[in-house]
């Protein structure tokens, strides 16, 4: 792995409402723009939008599925976009900085548009 | 409790967590994540904390209807993984509250910072969110 090196793209299972409502119990996250289409339309959203910390999970899968399971270091992902069901994001991202077993990575998380939703960085051992 | 910068600094009160096998495999498949240590719950994915956010509600921010907010960023960084098994205590503290104009209209930013410990008092992570309000 070196600087400059772009990441072998995942992409995801299209984003559905069942996920959405699975993540709110696993999550503990409730908040009803999350499940409840009336109550997104009320907040101006259009209807439901998926929990950031979904799209932050699917970079955080990504970003372990390059240094395994238990070297994810630091993750850390800004919401830029909303994401609704049906969209289906792909994760990509470049290395940006090896230093000895520790890589940075340039990570995102893009829908079918290839808009980015989510943009961050993590920095996984290596070792 | 009105939301400003006087709030900065103020805390949560200290909240245990048991890092449960179950609610690991749960996050895991709910994000569909096929990473064997996450799917057979030895490990937790590096988005696990997400749940402990629901008892390290701070108490400003507990009377304000949930629809209003919006994740802006999140950040975790950790000394060593979380495992099952693990017992935490979190901490949640008001580090900034910011107005700002938003494509939505004017917006209080709300950053936050969790610390997490083990039972001997070491750091096992730190995050750091911050939250929109509208």
């Amino acid at each position: 792995m070196k600087a400059g090196e772009e990441l072998t793209p995942l992409v995801k299972e299209p984003v559905s409402r069942v996920q959405l409502v699975r993540y709110a119990g696993a999550s503990g996250d409730f908040n009803p723009i999350h499940w409840d289409p009336e109550r997104g339309a009320e907040m101006g959203l259009g209807g439901v939008i998926a929990h950031g910390m979904l799209s932050m999970g699917f970079l955080g899968q990504y970003a372990a599925g390059i240094g395994g399971a238990e070297n994810v270091q630091r993750l850390k992902v800004r919401f830029g976009a909303m994401v609704r069901p049906g969209d289906v994001l792909t994760c990509k991202g470049v290395v940006r900085e090896v230093d000895g077993t520790r890589a940075t990575l340039d990570i995102w998380a893009e829908n079918q548009d290839g808009e980015k939703v989510t943009t961050g960085e993590a920095e996984v051992e290596i070792g | 409790m009105t939301l400003d910068r006087s709030l900065v600094g103020t805390a949560t009160e200290p909240q245990t967590f048991d890092i449960e096998k179950g609610a690991i495999v749960r996050l895991a498949e709910a994000i569909g994540d096929p990473c064997p240590e996450y799917l057979n719950g030895t490990v937790a994915p590096p988005t696990f904390p997400t749940l402990f956010n629901f008892r390290l509600r701070h108490p400003a921010l507990e009377a304000i209807d949930p629809a209003r907010f919006i994740h802006g960023d999140q950040e975790y960084v950790y000394e060593r993984p979380l495992r099952a098994g693990d017992r935490v205590t979190c901490v949640t503290k008001i580090a900034g509250v910011t107005e700002k104009e938003t494509k939505l209209g004017t917006a209080t930013f709300v950053v936050t910072e969790t610390e997490g410990r083990d039972d001997d008092g070491e750091l096992v992570f730190t995050g750091r969110a911050t939250l929109i309000v509208r």
